[in-house]
């Protein structure tokens, strides 16, 4: 078997790679339902209902999306210079942390908000951005300055950042009305996101995860740093002998990407929990690579791809309680569709002779 | 499985028989091949034969079919129609092992050795099992001093690859071939990387070869090499065998005009003009530098360009050439001595460099000079995205170097089906074409070129020289660093040739002989000019 490269590859083939991607993903997960007994297109309805099939669906569905937005914007960014930022998770965890200690600095000895609402909450936001940004600008100057790998750099760094901030959940930021209980004092009231529905838990970060995915889009394709990036990304001999400085688009880059993951544990905070658990992320810094990669480190693509994800998520929950088919059906579906996307993508570039 | 040894035997009776080979005996037979790669058509209706014992020249211009051609006798691509016979027998087509089997070897432009692997291993791999018992690995010893011995193929069987010269390199991936029973060899651009005196060696080695009866299919643009090496020579161009003769019956122009299908202008260079006043653009001074991408380090190196002028800096490469375009083009710290642009002390960084009015043609372009996942718009626009007429603030005016592209590839006549696609999938001339141009516009004072014409056909050649030439005329000080001694011969105003590091001083082109020039570049010091004058003499 060889892979012959395509000479244009057709707009057609490129949809019918996405179609078949989809049906080949629905018919994989099929197998795995019909082993656990259960009547796959009971099983199926079941995800959809509950990923799409109310308002109430809806919302979860959206809630779930919104931080595996942001992460899934600072994998993109960063995957597109080439800096594996494979540490999202405890920059969002650290994002959060900093929302609360933001909260926390910004009260009075009453714990009542000493500042206006209107300069608080940015601050907040800016902190989480900031804390997020500082966790990768360490392994980034390791980079750049001694060459040392990031993927093993950023990777370890979850570890020591979750650490550290259950050292400050057991410590300076412990909850003195939490029984013991390893979470860290609450958001002030005034800082929480608005919600956007009644009743529903979706709220005002899902808003600002979209507009950073349009800005993110339009940085990315329209400016001179979005084409630095690209460019760094593509051949950083050819970008740097261009007179395009690596290691600042680099730099530039990371702050972004840790930005883009703090603002995730802030989006958690302040618009869901109010509070920084150990238990908040269930790896949504490890899925948003998975979503830059279905997205094809796609700003705009991250969006849809993230909806999925979480509809994916929200929509098996559903389904086990329905049909009895475990909730790890939902990691089965996205991977499968992520390695049907890169196979579809793949075969949309090459033609396979069976010889 | 041991082709090994099959070859050995095989190879053993017909030297013992030289008068058994039979020159009438038709190694190799493609019979109307085409292929086609969606609207392009690759190959067109190709037919050629390969008799026992000839060197078959292949000559084309890039992107004229020969990959593609070679590429399906080898087995990798599948011919759309047509059939290849070996000795009279028919090759099933897509299958790269029965080629090998068949006798089929082929040695790439670029090499497929393990780097941390040593000769010998490298030479079995894919023939036998590296975990084979001690006897066999003593018997593939044994058979591979016997080939390197025979053919004058000389290099240890023991060396670790990553060590060896690319001259010691080929001869490693020519064993290959040869211990796997090739009985037809096939040369992708083989003296592309190497030393005139590796040339040489090489052309002895396939003399060798052919004296035993092997056939070899020699892959080239260089005319003069051709016409040394083959028996037979066919062109090939935009698909379609246009020219096919016997070597004694062709000459340069007729090869050159069959290859470009049109008469290949050569260039006209104006005399040096000594009488007129001279204005040093660029000045290096003891210069020294090290850097862990060379195994060699500059050292000492001093020369003045001046304006309207051309200084060639000869050499095999791999002497630090590279090194010093680099450090030129401000992309290492310079440890001592001084770069001055017009008078001015260089800083360091590929932006001063640009700003500073250099251009620089890398001898990289497709890994250095562009980014071949980049629009070929934005790579004609990526060194100077900064100016005024690609960006305000940081928006990119994408209109304007839209516009602007489409002047530079009207202007320097690259050719393409639209500049929205990607630039690696320009040809090599094409994409030097561009290059040449975005660093040309603007009127530079200084122009670094390296390498520039590496790897191009005749057509594109001209053309590079021509450019370099009026560029000259526009009163830049140009710096050509060649391996290419036509080339620096035809363009330049004063040599100086480049040994370890370390650089002659640059004198009068009508000062050198092709001689004086090789002693330079084998390392004998000029200091002495009495001594090399008298070597000149002999």
């Amino acid at each position: 078997m060889r892979l012959e490269v395509r000479a244009n590859p057709s707009a057609m083939a490129t949809l019918l790679a996405g179609v078949g991607a989809v049906v080949f993903t629905l018919l994989v997960c099929a197998l795995l339902i019909l082993w656990a007994n259960a009547n796959v297109f009971a099983a199926y309805g079941a995800i959809f209902q509950g990923a799409l099939g109310s308002q109430f669906a809806i919302t979860e569905t959206l809630t779930r999306a919104t931080p595996l937005m942001l992460t899934g914007l600072a994998a993109a960014v960063a995957f597109r210079a080439r800096l594996y930022n494979i540490g999202a998770e405890g920059q969002l965890y650290f994002g959060a942390m900093a929302a609360v200690a933001a909260s926390v600095a910004m009260s009075n000895e009453a714990g009542e908000l000493a500042l206006p609402t209107f300069i608080a909450m940015p601050l907040m936001i800016a902190a989480g951005a900031v804390a997020g940004a500082a966790l990768l600008l360490i392994p980034t100057l390791l980079k750049t300055r001694f060459k040392v790998d990031e993927v093993v750099t950023t990777l370890l760094l979850n570890f020591i950042a979750l650490l550290f901030v259950s050292m400050l959940l057991d410590g300076p930021m412990k909850d003195p009305t939490a029984m013991g209980w390893p979470q860290s004092r609450a958001l002030l009231p005034e800082l929480e996101f608005a919600k956007l529905v009644e009743r529903g838990r979706v709220h005002v970060g899902l808003l600002i995860a979209i507009a950073l995915a349009i800005v993110l889009w339009i940085v990315i394709g329209f400016t001179r740093f979005g084409l630095s990036i690209r460019a760094v990304g593509a051949n950083a001999k050819a970008a740097e002998f261009a007179g395009i400085s690596v290691n600042a688009t680099l730099i530039k880059v990371a702050l972004l990407s840790g930005a883009l993951a703090g603002l995730a544990g802030v989006g958690e905070v302040a618009g869901r929990t109010s509070y920084v658990t150990l238990d908040m992320s269930p790896g949504y810094g490890f899925s948003g690579i998975v979503i830059a990669m279905l997205a094809a480190l796609n700003p705009l693509g991250v969006v849809f791809a993230s909806v999925f994800v979480g509809g994916a998520i929200v929509g098996a929950d559903a389904m086990s309680r329905a049909v009895n088919v475990p909730t790890y059906i939902a990691d089965v579906i996205v991977a499968t569709a992520l390695i049907a996307v890169l196979v579809a993508s793949l075969l949309t570039k090459y033609r396979v002779r069976w010889k | 499985m041991n082709y090994g040894r099959t070859s050995s035997s095989d190879l053993q009776s017909k030297s013992s028989n030289p008068s058994e080979i039979n020159l009438a005996v038709t190694a190799l037979s493609l019979q109307h091949i085409s292929k086609r790669f969606g609207s392009l058509i690759a190959n067109d209706d190709i037919s050629l034969t390969l008799g026992r014992g000839e060197v078959l020249a292949l000559l084309g211009e890039n992107g004229a079919g020969k990959s593609t051609l070679m590429n399906i006798l080898f087995g990798h691509y599948v011919a759309d129609s047509g059939s290849i016979s070996v000795f009279g027998e028919t090759l099933v087509p897509g299958k790269p092992q029965l080629a090998l089997a068949r006798g089929i070897g082929m040695v790439h432009q670029h090499f497929t050795l393990a780097d941390n692997l040593s000769v010998l291993d490298n030479v079995m791999l894919g023939a036998q099992s590296l975990l084979s018992l001690r006897s066999q690995r003593t018997a593939a010893r044994e058979q591979l001093n016997d080939l390197s011995q025979r053919f004058g193929l000389t290099v240890s069987p023991d060396a670790v690859v990553r060590n060896l010269s690319v001259g010691e390199k080929q001869r490693v991936e020519i064993l290959k071939a040869l211990y796997r029973g090739a009985k037809i060899l096939i040369l992708d651009e083989p003296t592309s990387v190497l030393t005139p005196q590796e040339v040489e060696q090489l052309f002895g080695t396939l003399r060798h070869m052919v004296a035993e009866g092997l056939s070899v299919i020699f892959i080239s643009h260089k005319l003069d090499e051709v016409l040394a090496i083959s028996t037979q020579i066919a062109v090939l161009r935009q698909g379609r065998l246009v020219h096919e003769c016997a070597a004694r019956e062709a000459t340069k122009e007729s090869l050159a005009l069959a290859m470009v299908g049109r008469d290949v202008k050569r260039v006209q260079r104006a005399e040096t003009d000594h009488t007129a006043p001279k204005s040093v653009a660029l000045s290096v001074r003891s210069l020294a530098l090290a850097h862990e991408s060379s195994r060699v380090a500059l050292s000492n190196v001093t020369f003045d360009v001046a304006a309207g002028e051309i200084v060639a800096i000869a050499g095999v490469s791999g002497n630090g050439q590279r090194l010093l375009a680099d450090g030129l083009s401000g992309l290492h710290r310079v440890a001592t001595g001084q770069i001055l642009l017009n008078g001015r002390a260089q800083t360091m960084g590929a932006r001063a460099a640009i700003d500073a009015g250099v251009a620089r043609i890398p001898e990289d372009r497709q890994h250095v000079g562009a980014v071949g996942d980049l629009s070929v718009w934005e790579n004609a626009m990526l060194p100077r995205t900064h100016e005024a007429r690609f960006s305000k603030l940081s928006w990119l005016n994408r209109g304007g170097a839209r516009r602007y592209t489409d002047a530079l590839v009207k202007q320097f006549d690259v050719r393409l089906s639209s500049i929205e696609q990607p630039i690696r999938m320009l040809s090599g001339g094409n994409m030097q074409k561009l290059i040449l141009g975005r660093e040309l516009d603007g009127a530079p004072s200084v122009v670094i070129a390296a390498q520039p014409t590496w790897g191009l056909d005749v057509g594109a050649v001209s053309f590079v020289h021509e450019q370099l030439l009026n560029a000259r005329a526009r009163g830049a000080a140009i710096v050509l660093i060649s391996e290419d001694l036509d080339e620096v011969f035809a363009l330049a105003d004063r040599i100086a040739v480049m040994c370890n590091g370390r650089l002659t001083t640059a004198r009068d082109a009508t000062e050198w002989s092709l001689q004086s020039l090789g002693l330079a570049m084998a390392g004998h010091s000029d200091s002495q000019p009495s001594k090399l004058e008298a070597q000149h003499a002999t």
